[in-house]
């Protein structure tokens, strides 16, 4: 019926389906970043069940042993997670590098406004009066 | 002198001085700083120091405002004009906290921005020979090739697009602004090695760009963060971030059109 890489494949990506639909289940993994796992093992299980349209792709690429084609899809796949968690970072740095940004202002004006309230620094206080009061 | 004092202090100045484990210098920066120029308040941004650095601004009474972890040098100078740009500065100045600009030159270097005559303005050591010793030859010959490099970039990419401005000192960090740029600046600055790269910001965005000659002291404390390897990794970087950049859309000049 199967080869054994055939088999091996298959429960593979089922193992793999069962643990991210796990931790999304658990909300250790959101589901958008979900999204892309499960559409990686999707496609490998179709591959793996469907022995036809895995050889029209080998040929296609230039593959002689199709199994081998099965994996070089997983790849793929793969390559476009890690680019797409790439985009994710840069994004969290850049949010982390404002929030730090602001916290270090805001602070400085916390810090600030206790001590000059009383000189000249008018701007200070007009700016600050609305967070002087949120803040007691 | 004293009439030029009197009149700037219709704009609200700002210099920004970021510090980096910069123990001995940031202290005597700021004195020369109170010195020279009177008429501007000091901020030191203080990018995750573990030394001293902090103390030592806050002793000398300047602003200080501590980031909570180390940012980098250009997220740091975009701290100070967020800060300019929330108190209300009309001009903004950066100054190494090494000691290696001038504060005596301030006065010159503001003088086009409170003219209107451009919206930033450089303080260059090559315009004219002031004897500037790159004390860098003795050190990293790769470092001088940056320069160069950036250097005959700003050259020519200013031949390219505008013949106006040609820029002679693309790394110096001595620079005045006006409140468009500050304004600018806190919504969008470059991070590592940022001098080269807002240079080519600002030529995009449109605003005008002068130099005035400078002469820059060798450092006096701290360590250069510059090694053989770092600078040619600088000069690969910069390269690659100018020319990715010239594909995007022209940034913006200001929020409100």
């Amino acid at each position: 019926m199967f080869e054994r890489v055939e088999i091996t494949a298959i429960l593979g990506s089922v193992s793999l389906l069962l643990i991210v639909l796990e931790l999304v289940r658990r909300k250790r993994l959101k589901e958008e970043y979900s999204l892309l796992w499960l559409l990686t093992c999707i496609a490998l299980l179709i591959l793996s069940f469907w022995r036809s349209l895995l050889d029209v792709l080998a040929r296609l690429v230039g593959i002689f042993y199709p199994p081998t084609a099965l994996f070089v899809v997983g790849f793929g796949f793969v390559l476009l997670i890690l680019l797409h968690f790439s985009t994710v970072i840069s994004k969290l740095s850049i949010e982390n590098k404002e929030l730090a940004q602001r916290l270090a202002i805001l602070s400085w004006k916390l810090h600030n406004l206790a001590s000059k309230t009383d000189s000249g620094l008018a701007l200070e206080e007009q700016e600050d009066e609305g967070a002087n009061e949120t803040a007691k | 002198m004293q009439h030029k004092v009197v009149m700037r202090t219709n704009h609200k100045i700002l210099t920004i001085i970021p510090a980096y484990n910069e123990e001995d210098s940031p202290g005597d920066v700021i004195a020369r700083v109170k010195q020279d120029a009177p008429f501007a308040d000091i901020v030191v941004i203080n990018d995750g120091s573990t030394d001293a650095t902090a103390a030592i601004a806050e002793r000398m009474d300047a602003f200080v405002i501590n980031l909570p972890y180390n940012l980098g040098v250009g997220a740091a100078m975009q701290t100070g004009y967020l800060f300019a740009r929330e108190m209300g500065y009309d001009i903004a100045i950066q100054v190494d906290a090494d000691g290696q600009h001038d504060p005596a030159e301030i006065p010159a270097l503001i003088a086009p921005v409170l003219k209107g005559e451009a919206g930033v303005v450089i303080g260059s050591r090559y315009i004219e020979d002031r004897g500037y010793i790159t004390p860098l030859l003795r050190r990293v010959g790769i470092f001088i090739l940056a320069h160069i490099i950036s250097f005959i970039i700003g050259r020519k990419r200013s031949g390219v697009f505008c013949k106006r401005s040609g820029v002679t000192d693309t790394t110096s960090g001595f620079r005045a602004v006006n409140r468009k740029v500050i304004d600018f600046c806190a919504r969008e600055y470059p991070h590592d090695y940022p001098e080269p790269e807002s240079l080519v910001l600002f030529h995009r965005a449109g605003f005008i760009i002068r130099e005035i000659p400078v002469t820059m002291n060798p450092r006096y404390g701290g360590k250069s963060s510059i090694t053989p390897f770092r600078s040619f990794y600088y000069t690969i970087k910069v390269l690659l971030t100018i020319f990715i950049g010239l594909l995007r859309e022209p940034p913006v000049r200001s929020v409100f059109s």
